[in-house]
């Protein structure tokens, strides 16, 4: 690490592995549920552990980018974070937050709409919390040296997430109405501003682990990023299908939304390019591994099973079906999940000196999670498409199918089991590094020096 | 070969561009084409309440509506021509969790006036017009 105050990442990074083991608990709940084994339900029902899973992955994600940003911005703008005691201050409050929604969840107190659970006077706190976060950032960013492409196009996706969240705040009589806006977020995030912020962590990471010339990387860095752009805005269409909206929406939904893998399949053959065009190897193989195993996976979770239900006349009979599900999480893995493990992977033996890559454990770590995830995908996918034939197509009552598909529970759950002991894996690494280390400061651990060229 | 001013270009005239038409195309939805598809007019105060209920219990943690939620229970966009009010409410008032086919609901045991809230929710959201949804199932597949 070159400034003392990107240390602050280490811990945004560490908040992150204790959500994630916790979402990842909530979701063997689901998982022996579906199996019909739901023994938890007088203490924690299914939508208790829905609602604990899903914003369990939205703070662990978010709090994985403010870590990264914490990180990147110094380095790139050349210039220590303005304020490391108010980015403590945040961290905790951020924490708190997090940890007071899920509690409240446990007792009926939410706000009963998909991803957007967290009850009101909580999102006023997450909102100071986000300009607290931004507050600093965007001084950091200003103040500092340079501005290159990298740090604006991440602190671009940063400021436009927190200004989408609004409109999931605005109060409708309607249950249309509702879901319309409720798309602003959830669809404009991921589909949209957090390509941003992936593609931002994306370049930068390619820049170091690479050593292709900056130029080069952040004019693909801009294509990727207008491609998100010209397809994710108008793809939003496809959620509005059939909630009431008007059939226009089904063939610019339709169109657009089917334009959207091409921005993951640029992620994908930029990152391998870029891997191959640069001469020299890093020798922090395992965030290597990350790096481009993100941009492939989102492609394929994102892009392609993402296209494989987006056609209006497919999406008619898998709307609202476990094949959403299984798109969901290959797509939120891959394209989120692996980006924050890469970010994490690179920059742990910048914080503490400690060069612990390329240790079996990180090697098996990257590959049971992978595995374990594909194979969770399979599951949810066969689970899927029986439930689309049995309930939509043969008409069979929803509980009859359930019942039918009960079994593919089962090798969700080992696959699952795979997948965890991939992440517990990747988090023993992480706590074998210690903590950050002020001998680090001033070291980089690049190896091929900076060949960094200026904007 | 395309210059970096170019790729920059084509993201920022591109975002401009198809937000302009995204955000005069969603103002059409809601002030015109929404309301009518809907039936805005009907949304009476029962039916506001009834959403509340729906809300503030996260029934979309278990159920789908609109075809928006879990998968966990049955969708819900058209259960009140599918299973009438009489039957929602039962399930709505019970104290027992509901529990048909062994997958157990949470017992609200909702008050007779909740419960009536409930179905004027249900009953205004079935009557919506979905662009087809849910489909019909297949005659030629069915038993
Ligand atoms: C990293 C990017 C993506 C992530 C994290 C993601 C995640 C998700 C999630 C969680 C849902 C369920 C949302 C809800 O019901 O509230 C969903 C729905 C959907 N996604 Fe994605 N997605 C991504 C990209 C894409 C792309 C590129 C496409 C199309 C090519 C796509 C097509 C769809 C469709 C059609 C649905 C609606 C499914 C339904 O009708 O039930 N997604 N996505
Ligand atoms: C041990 C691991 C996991 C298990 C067993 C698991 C299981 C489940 C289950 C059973 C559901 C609910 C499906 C329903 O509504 O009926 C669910 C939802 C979801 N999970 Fe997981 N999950 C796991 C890990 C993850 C991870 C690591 C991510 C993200 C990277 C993730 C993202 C999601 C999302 C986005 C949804 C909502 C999907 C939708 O609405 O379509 N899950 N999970
Ligand atoms: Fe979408």
């Amino acid at each position: 690490m070159k400034y003392k105050s990107q240390k602050v990442a280490y811990w945004f990074f560490a908040l992150s592995m204790l959500l994630i083991v916790l979402q990842i608990t909530y979701g063997f709940i689901m998982g022996f549920a579906h199996m019909g084994y739901d023994g938890l339900h007088e203490i924690i029902p299914f939508n208790v552990a829905r609602a604990t899973h899903n914003n369990l992955l939205v703070v662990w994600l978010l709090s994985g980018f403010m870590g990264a940003a914490y990180y990147i911005i110094p380095e790139e703008s050349q210039n220590e974070l303005v304020s490391v005691k108010l980015a403590y201050v945040q961290l905790i409050t951020l924490a708190l937050v997090g940890v007071t929604a899920v509690i409240g969840f446990h007792f009926n107190w939410w706000e009963g709409r998909k991803f957007l659970e967290i009850p009101r006077p909580l999102d006023y706190l997450v909102v100071i919390n986000v300009l607290t976060f931004l507050g600093i950032i965007l001084v950091t960013l200003f103040k500092g040296k340079k501005q290159s492409t990298t740090a604006m196009v991440l602190t671009m996706g940063l400021v436009f997430a927190a200004l989408l969240y609004l409109p999931g705040m605005i109060w409708f009589d309607s249950q249309a109405m509702d879901s319309f806006f409720r798309w602003w977020v959830v669809h404009l995030w991921v589909e949209g501003v957090w390509e941003l912020i992936m593609g931002g962590i994306l370049a930068f990471l390619l820049i170091k682990l690479t050593g292709v010339d900056r130029e080069v990387i952040e004019k693909w860095l801009y294509v990727i990023v207008g491609l998100t752009f010209l397809s994710g805005i108008l793809g939003t269409g496809h959620h509005y299908y059939y909630i009431g909206a008007p059939e226009y929406w089904l063939i610019i939904g339709g169109i657009f939304s089917a334009l959207e893998p091409l921005a993951f399949l640029a992620m994908a053959l930029f990152a391998l390019h870029m891997y191959r065009k640069g001469g020299k190897k890093h020798p922090n193989k395992i965030a290597i591994f990350w790096t481009l195993g993100s941009a492939i996976v989102s492609f394929v979770g994102a892009g392609l099973l993402g296209l494989a239900h987006t056609l209006p006349a497919v999406n008619m009979y898998t709307h609202g079906t476990l094949v959403t599900a299984m798109h969901g999480h290959l797509a939120f893995w891959g394209a989120y999940g692996m980006i924050v493990f890469a970010m994490i992977a690179y920059a742990l033996p910048q914080l503490t000196g400690r060069k612990l890559f390329n240790n079996p454990m990180g090697l098996y770590a990257f590959w049971l999670s992978l595995i374990g995830m594909v194979g969770m995908t399979v599951a949810f996918g066969v689970a899927g498409v029986a439930q689309v034939y049995l309930e939509r197509k043969m008409g069979l009552d929803f509980m009859v199918a359930q019942i039918e598909i009960e079994v593919h529970f089962f090798v969700l759950i080992l696959c699952a089991t795979m997948f965890a002991t991939g992440v517990g894996l990747f988090i023993a690494n992480f706590l074998k590094y210690g903590q950050p280390n002020d001998e680090a400061i001033g070291q980089e651990n690049d190896d091929f020096g900076s060949l960094e060229t200026s904007d | 070969m395309l210059s970096k001013k170019q790729a920059k270009a084509f993201f920022l005239g591109g975002t401009v561009l198809f937000s302009a038409i995204f955000l005069a195309l969603s103002f059409e939805t809601v002030t015109v084409s929404m309301p009518e598809k809907t039936n805005a007019d009907q949304i009476t105060d029962a039916v506001v309440r009834g959403k509340v209920i729906w809300e503030s219990n996260n029934c979309m943690g278990c159920h789908t509506i609109l075809g928006e939620g879990a998968y966990y229970a049955p969708e819900l966009t058209r259960v009140y021509s599918r299973k009438g009010e009489s039957y929602i409410k039962t399930v709505l008032m019970a104290k027992e969790p509901w529990a048909p086919r062994g997958r157990k609901m949470v017992a609200y045991g909702l008050t007779e006036e909740q419960a009536n809230d409930a179905v004027a929710f249900f009953k205004w959201i079935d009557a919506m017009d979905l662009n087809g949804f849910p489909p019909e199932p297949d005659p030629t597949l069915s038993k």
